[in-house]
């Protein structure tokens, strides 16, 4: 069985790609800019929390909507 | 000929780049052995993290108290951007030791799991506490934990 050398580089390139996702997550100490007001999703994290609440009351599940906080990680 | 000038002038010019590239992510001095026999309150913070502005006048006034009996509070700042953490430390003018992080490089050593994070070094060197984030309905156990090691040899 023959393999082209195009299809080796392929493999290759593709091997090599994976190496991109080492390092996936921002540390807690990178949060810098995450915590910047004007990042934030909602400009109101009570209202959000509000909002949460009755979503979860009534659809019986949470989360996915991002969160409320300063991006600390720390609560 | 002239193609190989071009090389070398490459050759240089990257050089050049990595030995900027490595000044600017060099660890950042903290030679904790130097506060052997001193108990060393190492904290992490960083000019955007709302809990660490709570923690600042909190730590000023600790290592007012018992900087007498042998605690050195030392502050890593972990802000990218100097200037940030400059007009932080304008606001409180701490009286204790600010080391600049912006790679980030102690944090990762000392595992910062959350903003801010503090670990209490005893007299002997060995991290004995570490708690993650500042409550100041915390604050008087983390000041007996404090008390506790410098009263310990």
């Amino acid at each position: 069985m023959r393999i082209g050398v195009g299809r080796i580089a392929l493999v290759a390139a593709a091997a090599l790609a994976l190496g991109g996702c080492a390092s996936l997550g921002v540390k807690p100490w990178q949060r810098g800019i995450l915590a910047r007001e004007d990042m934030q999703l909602t400009a109101e994290p009570l209202t959000h929390a509000l909002d949460n609440h009755l979503y979860f009351s009534k659809e019986a599940s949470s989360g996915g909507s991002g969160f409320a906080g300063g991006g600390c990680g720390c609560n | 000929m002239s193609r190989f000038a071009s090389i070398h002038h490459w050759a240089i010019a990257l050089t050049a780049f990595a030995a900027l590239a490595g000044t600017s992510h060099a660890a950042p001095a903290l030679d904790l052995g130097a506060y052997r026999g001193r108990v060393v309150y190492l904290d992490f913070w960083a000019s955007w993290c709302g809990p660490c502005k709570q923690s600042f006048p909190w730590m000023q006034s600790l290592q007012s108290t018992y900087g007498r009996r042998g605690l050195v509070v030392v502050a890593v700042d972990l802000d990218r951007d100097r200037a940030d953490a400059r007009r932080f430390l304008a606001r409180f003018h701490p009286g204790f030791r600010i080391v600049y992080d912006p790679s980030g490089s102690l944090a990762k050593r000392y595992a910062v799991a959350g903003m801010p994070t503090t670990l209490l070094i005893d007299r002997r060197g060995r991290v004995r506490d570490r708690h993650i984030g500042f409550l100041p309905s915390k604050a008087a156990g983390y000041e007996r934990q404090v008390e506790r090691l410098l009263a310990q040899k």
